[in-house]
């Protein structure tokens, strides 16, 4: 089932968007942490020298400087690694931004097992949920270059805090280009009968891969790209469980309080059903290639359909 | 400064004084200390060096004050209703449910305030970020900012200082109120700051100290940064914590008092009265 990668790594989309989108609205900045080369935002920097800032390795004051950008009436789009990004300066991000009502839109790159060789100390797997929990955010994972680019102009138009979550590589195709989107509302890519898989980032690819596993043993499972973590799309995860009456969820992060987290205080607030979460289970990343890092943590295919083969067993 | 201008500061200075001292007396508690040291810088910022227009508090040109010792937010608000942004009547609300008047700076809520502060450090970083954006439009603004001592033991401080410093940001002028205090003890001996002025110097910055309870010497103090554009300004003041208020004055423990009585505040604007007969 090999699945065909986009030309360009979503950096250099992001980069593309910055920079198209700087054209035409001046208040578009960027403020990196010494990462600029990793992110593309280099590229923005060699268009506009004056709106790109490097603070250096201070990812505390670089969400300040961010906030400050703001007030003045700035869009600036912060950047550093996901774990830097979120954990490492959470109350600039909580105070100096979300409470203080300004328009930061905060980017963490490489996420969860994407880091590779980085390893565990720059393998997040909790940012998610540092954000969600926070007042305002929106939390937002693309999941391809055309998604990134239907999305952008949505956050750009979104007066408050926006957490993307950003692949630096070239992710898996998966929308054809005209896919409409909308922040705060999932894609419905496969319909189904028997199990909802909800998936988000790089586990899209791997649940489409887990329906043809589930298909050839007569499991029809529908397939949604939860893209917007928060706010999520309630109506449309009611919905498919309605007509599927279980579900699974598939992350590239930990279980606890992202996708599955959301997903299931949904449910359990509005029509229990049986449900199956598959991401990091309460347990720290580590050194290793994609392909290595996907069996360790339990984020392949054949982990997505397990779960929704538990999840049917368990229907009434 | 002229005689008069001078006068008329430290008129206002006390008056900031008497309405904080009766905002947090009225309220049995508040942070007191950090607040009543605050008055002289106040009084000079906001009726002497800022380019301000109250009655458009959001004027794109206007100069910023960042208070990122969010905790001294009564002394602010008591400027801010002297000075129009606010009625005098609403100092009363301060704390109270639902009020636009809370503990700490907040943006969203107070007229006139011009960013949110209250976790320590952080407001410096975004004044800095202010800096940045008043340059990039070429904004005749400057950002001043004031710091706590006790604050100054963040490392976020330090961040957004090498930053200013070593991005030229001559529009920045930064405070110390340095009370020498802290929540725990004295700042020499929980984490001393010293040699202060030189590490200010060794981030790039044109530092003076002055007086923090003399209107004159703050007046000049930034009259002299304003005319240093190479590179941003600290000005250490050198205050007394609880400055002016007797039950708070010099005293440990005048960070965030409760129990504060009737008779207690009223004596203390009473004394300051007194003082200003004599």
């Amino acid at each position: 089932m090999a699945r065909e990668l986009e030309t360009q790594g979503l950096r250099e989309v992001y980069s593309d968007l910055l920079i198209e989108y700087g054209k035409q609205d001046p208040r578009i900045c960027a403020v990196d942490a010494d990462l600029m080369n990793a992110s593309s935002v280099l590229r923005f920097q060699a268009v506009f020298p004056e709106r790109a800032i490097d603070v250096g390795v201070a990812e505390a004051n670089m969400i300040g400087v961010a906030a400050g950008l703001s007030a003045m009436g700035k869009i600036p789009f912060t950047h550093s690694f996901t774990p830097f990004a979120t954990r490492r300066c959470c109350d600039q991000v909580t105070l100096s931004v979300a409470y203080a009502g300004l328009n930061v839109k905060m980017v963490g790159s490489d996420p969860g097992i994407t880091a590779e060789l980085n390893g565990g100390t720059h393998m997040s797997t909790e940012d998610i949920a540092i954000m969600r929990n926070i007042p305002g955010m929106v939390v937002y994972e693309p999941v391809d270059g055309t998604q990134l680019r239907a999305a952008f102009p949505q956050i750009l138009a979104h007066n408050g805090p926006v957490y993307i979550r950003l692949l630096r590589k070239q992710a898996v195709h998966i929308f054809d280009e005209g896919t409409p989107f909308t922040l705060g509302k999932g894609n419905l890519l496969q319909a189904g009968s028997d199990v909802s898989i909800f998936a988000s980032g790089i586990m899209v690819a791997e649940a489409l891969d887990a329906a043809e596993l589930l298909q050839a043993e007569g499991i029809s499972a529908e397939i949604i790209n939860i893209h917007t973590i928060k706010p999520l799309d309630e109506e449309l995860v009611l919905a498919s469980t309605a007509r599927t009456g279980c579900a699974v969820t598939a992350e590239n992060a930990s279980i606890l309080n992202g996708l599955g987290g959301a997903v299931a205080e949904c449910l359990v607030e509005h029509a229990p059903c049986p449900m199956e979460r598959v991401g990091f289970r309460d347990r720290f990343g580590e050194v290793g290639k994609m392909e290595y890092l996907r069996e360790s943590i339990g984020l392949t295919a054949q982990d997505i359909a397990a779960a929704a083969r538990r999840a049917v067993a368990r229907k009434p | 400064m002229d005689m008069q201008t001078s006068r008329m500061l430290r008129e206002k200075a006390q008056l900031i004084r008497k309405m904080t001292i009766r905002e947090i007396g009225e309220l049995s508690a508040g942070h007191i200390g950090g607040s009543v040291d605050l008055c002289e810088l106040l009084a000079v910022l906001y009726f002497h060096a800022m380019r301000i227009r109250p009655q458009e508090p959001d004027w794109n040109e206007r100069d910023r004050f960042v208070l990122s010792k969010g905790h001294g937010g009564p002394a602010v608000y008591a400027t801010l209703a002297l000075r129009g942004y606010l009625p005098e009547e609403a100092l009363a609300t301060l704390n109270r449910p639902g009020t636009q008047l809370p503990s700490h700076c907040d943006m969203q809520r107070t007229r006139g305030i011009d960013m949110t502060t209250g976790s320590l450090g952080q407001g410096f970083s975004c004044a800095v970020g202010m800096a940045i954006a008043a340059k990039m439009d070429a904004l005749p603004s400057f950002i001043y900012a004031c710091i706590g001592d006790g604050e100054s033991q963040e490392g976020q401080v330090w961040e957004a200082a090498m930053l200013a410093g070593s991005r030229h940001l001559g529009n920045l002028i930064a405070f110390t109120d340095y009370n020498k205090m802290q929540i725990d003890g004295c700042i020499e001996q929980v984490n001393g700051l010293e040699p202060l002025d030189d590490k200010w110097r060794a981030f790039n910055w044109h530092v003076q100290t002055v007086d923090g309870h003399n209107v004159d010497a703050i007046a000049h103090a930034i009259d002299t940064a304003q005319k240093i554009q190479s590179r941003p300004s600290m000005i250490i003041l050198d205050t007394i914590k609880g400055k002016g208020c007797d039950f708070a004055k010099n005293r440990l423990g005048s960070h965030n008092m409760k129990g504060l009585t009737t008779e207690m505040w009223q004596n203390a604007i009473r004394k300051l009265e007194q003082q200003e007969v004599q």
